[in-house]
């Protein structure tokens, strides 16, 4: 035993001797220097982190912040810090480089978006019950590897969870191409893209609801690619084109493997001055219904937004105006339905806290295009801050039944953790 | 209502738009100079200061923009789309709109992480660091610190310096062209300095008050002492209550100086400056904020000389 543990020493001894650096050779002149010059930043480094320690230790303790962060707190509590911690910020000594980041070293980011309902007046055609958590939705985004970025948006509503988007971009293509994979909203339209915290208004327009799959929309497992277009100087244009499983609300259905459906678009933007810009998209979707894999519905839509926003009070004033028109046409039995629906929306941001709209829906059924319903809506927003907003709808709906209801509906949204940005 | 086909009919159409537009790409590459897009026009002015004639600098933001409130516009996307390094100021500054241009722009170059992104903040030194708990509370804090770190000259030599390795590690063939650039640039600043410390000597330690957190850098450096902000939080729009403690603060403390960005409204300001006795000076974060302040130099010459004017007779 003995000399086996002796031999293991030598051995140790023997491998530590190895991996001593060989003795270095005489330095010339320009090591020298090169050395010195090292040390002396090295000497920098140490000496503004003493100064950094000193300063922190010359501050009093970091200022609480248990405080909770609800709109009230936010509207309300304006307690104004002893100056003394106002000058000094929480660490007055700079680091090169910035915070250390361990804290959320590779974890994605994670968001919960909170989305409260409460809805007076009557509506039959499209009842909905006085208070309901309307939805949680939980965002997990982060970069997959050098070649792609993986999004999640999970829907906690009162009826389960579903996964309302996940998906994989690939952001490293060649050529300019951008393709994605997964369960996403599909490019068809304005509206269909958006998640509804993101929405200008509480609901989604009629047209959306009787034509394109309400609040789920044209929502689908495939893939999609797209691609910014060569064109004049100054003109974005770009193409998507998506294939789907052909499962859509009450839109698509899928009967057996070969019934997907398509999704194209086309956008046009251009920046007309520097705080005005005009957007422009044609979108079409094809699948089948769920009649059966013979019965096509076909969708044709347009859409048209200007915006207004001023560079220099960009975050007091801004204007939006978006019109959205969609065909549907539907095969069914005895005779296809060509149903046409609109909306028209505007919204203005007033100040830093609130904004006005409206809008104008009108929209025919897809399954019944003798029938349409209109209505209008008056919309005003206020905002505590970035992370929470207060919003009130007005709803008047004219029913094709002839029936008019009449809706007052409140919306309380608010947004915990790093959400990512959403396009434009 | 025959669809028979239709799933080999719409591959076959995607293959085809494919196909077509791979045919239309990559046009615009053999350009001499390399293209580089900045978030911000104080960036955008490093660049040019290093980069001189081998480069076409475009900047996202205008310096008379609030930085944190751009619009992620798709005619961004084109600026992106041709890009061989994008130059980004980091600290989550734009968070809230980069991320998607650069994963809609469909240029591999420029995504987290790849040769042609450089984030400027590695390079800088920064201020506020949260050392405790942060949480929104605290409004819409950094919590990788203070992004406002351009505002003083140091970080403006740093952060050149980083740009210049960068771009010769893009174009190794004119390494030393940035490098001479860099030297030539780092000199007439140390001069410029010489002059701002001269012109800010008898100013040193006054007392001022900020409208949003933007000036650590700036005040740390011209020795401001910043006693308060009008945000009540870095984010939240002035409050009637905050803005009265202000005010009193302001008299009691002696600031007889507000410093406002050009993005932001001056009816809070000029409120307060009149109730506590004290003078709005609207000041420039960033280059490009007025057409006087049309370089890196000039930024601080006019932000400089606007303080001068504010103390004067004080």
């Amino acid at each position: 035993m003995r000399t086996i543990l002796a031999i293991l020493l030598l051995f140790a001894l023997a491998a530590t001797s190895f991996a001593q650096p060989a003795p270095p050779a005489p330095p010339t002149p320009d090591d020298t220097a090169a050395r010195l010059k090292a040390l002396e930043e090295k000497i920098l480094a140490l000496e503004s982190e003493v100064k950094t320690l000193k300063e922190a230790q010359a501050l009093p303790a970091a200022p609480s912040t248990a405080s909770s962060s609800s709109i009230d707190t936010a509207a309300a509590t304006n307690a104004y810090p002893p100056p003394a911690e106002q000058v000094k910020g929480p660490t007055q000594g700079g680091v090169i480089g910035g915070a250390p980041q361990n804290a959320k070293l590779l974890n994605p980011d994670i968001s919960m978006i909170g989305d409260f309902l409460a809805t007076a007046g009557g509506n039959r055609f499209q009842p909905g019950p006085a208070l309901e958590f309307h939805e949680a939705e939980l965002g997990i985004q982060a970069v997959i590897d050098p070649y792609a970025k993986g999004d999640f948006f999970l829907s906690f509503g009162e009826e389960g969870v579903e996964l309302e988007e996940g998906y994989i971009t690939f952001t490293g293509l060649p050529r300019g191409f951008v393709a994605r994979v997964g369960k996403m909203r599909s490019a068809f339209g304005v509206v269909n893209t958006l998640h509804n915290h993101t929405l200008p208004w509480i609901d989604r327009p009629l047209v959306t609801d009787s034509l394109v799959g309400g609040e789920d929309g044209i929502n689908d497992a495939g893939f999609s690619i797209s691609r910014i277009l060569p064109a004049p100087k100054g003109l974005f244009l770009e193409a998507t084109g998506q294939i789907f499983r052909g499962d859509s609300a009450d839109v698509f259905q899928s009967h057996q493997r070969s019934d997907l459906s398509f999704v194209g678009r086309l956008r046009g933007y251009k920046d007309l001055t520097e705080d005005t810009n005009l957007d422009i998209g044609f979108s079409y979707a094809r699948g089948h219904n769920d009649l059966g894999t013979n019965f096509l519905t076909q969708l044709f839509g347009s859409d048209v937004t200007l915006r207004w926003k001023p560079l220099r009070r960009a975050v007091y004033h801004s204007f939006l105006w978006r019109n959205e028109f969609v065909w549907s046409e539907r095969q069914q039995l005895p005779a296809a339905q060509r149903a046409f629906g609109f909306y028209s929306a505007a919204d203005y941001r007033v100040n830093r806290r609130w904004t006005v709209g409206g809008r104008f829906d009108r929209s025919a059924r897809a399954r019944n295009d003798n029938l349409t319903d209109s209505g209008f809506s008056a919309v005003v927003t206020y905002w505590p801050s970035e992370f929470s907003q207060v919003r009130t709808q007005y709803r008047f709906g004219r029913f094709a039944e002839g029936k008019d209801t009449s809706e007052l509906k409140v919306q309380l949204l608010f947004s915990l953790g790093a959400h990512g940005a959403h396009p434009f | 209502m025959k669809t028979h086909g239709n799933w080999f009919r719409s591959m076959l159409g995607l293959a085809a738009l494919a196909a077509a537009l791979w045919g239309t790409a990559g046009t615009a590459w053999a350009a001499s100079k390399l293209n580089v897009v900045t978030t911000t026009a104080d960036l955008a002015a490093l660049t040019q200061e290093v980069g001189g004639d081998r480069v076409n600098v475009q900047s996202i933001a205008k310096g008379y923009q609030d930085p944190h409130f751009v619009e992620a516009k798709p005619s961004f996307l084109l600026m992106l789309q041709r890009a061989d390094l994008l130059v980004s100021v980091g600290l989550q500054l734009e968070s809230g709109w980069l991320p998607p241009l650069i994963s809609q722009c469909g240029n591999a170059r420029v995504q987290p992480h790849a040769s042609g992104n450089l984030d400027a903040s590695q390079f800088a030194e920064i201020l506020e660091l949260p050392s405790g708990p942060v949480s929104r509370a605290q409004g819409d804090v950094h919590p990788l610190g203070n992004p406002h770190y351009w505002l003083d000259p140091e970080n403006g030599r740093r952060v050149a310096r980083g740009i210049a390795t960068k771009l010769a590690q893009l174009r190794p063939e004119d390494a030393q062209y940035f490098e001479q650039r860099f030297q030539d640039f780092s000199r007439r600043l140390t001069e410029a300095e010489k002059r701002w410390d001269a012109q800010m000597l008898p100013y040193r330690g006054r007392k001022v008050v900020t409208y949003h957190r933007s000036w650590p850098n700036f005040t740390k450096r011209f020795g401001f002492q910043v006693m308060g902000e009008i945000e009540p939080r870095p984010g939240i729009p002035p409050s009637p209550r905050h803005t009265i403690e202000l005010m009193e603060m302001m008299k009691r403390e002696g600031v007889k100086v507000i410093l406002v960005e050009p993005y932001f409204d001056l009816k809070t300001p000029n409120s307060i400056a009149s109730g506590a006795g004290a003078r709005v000076v609207e000041l420039l974060p960033s280059v490009g904020g007025e057409k006087e302040a049309s370089d890196y130099f000039k930024l601080f010459d006019y932000d400089l000389g606007k303080m001068a004017q504010a103390f004067q007779g004080q």
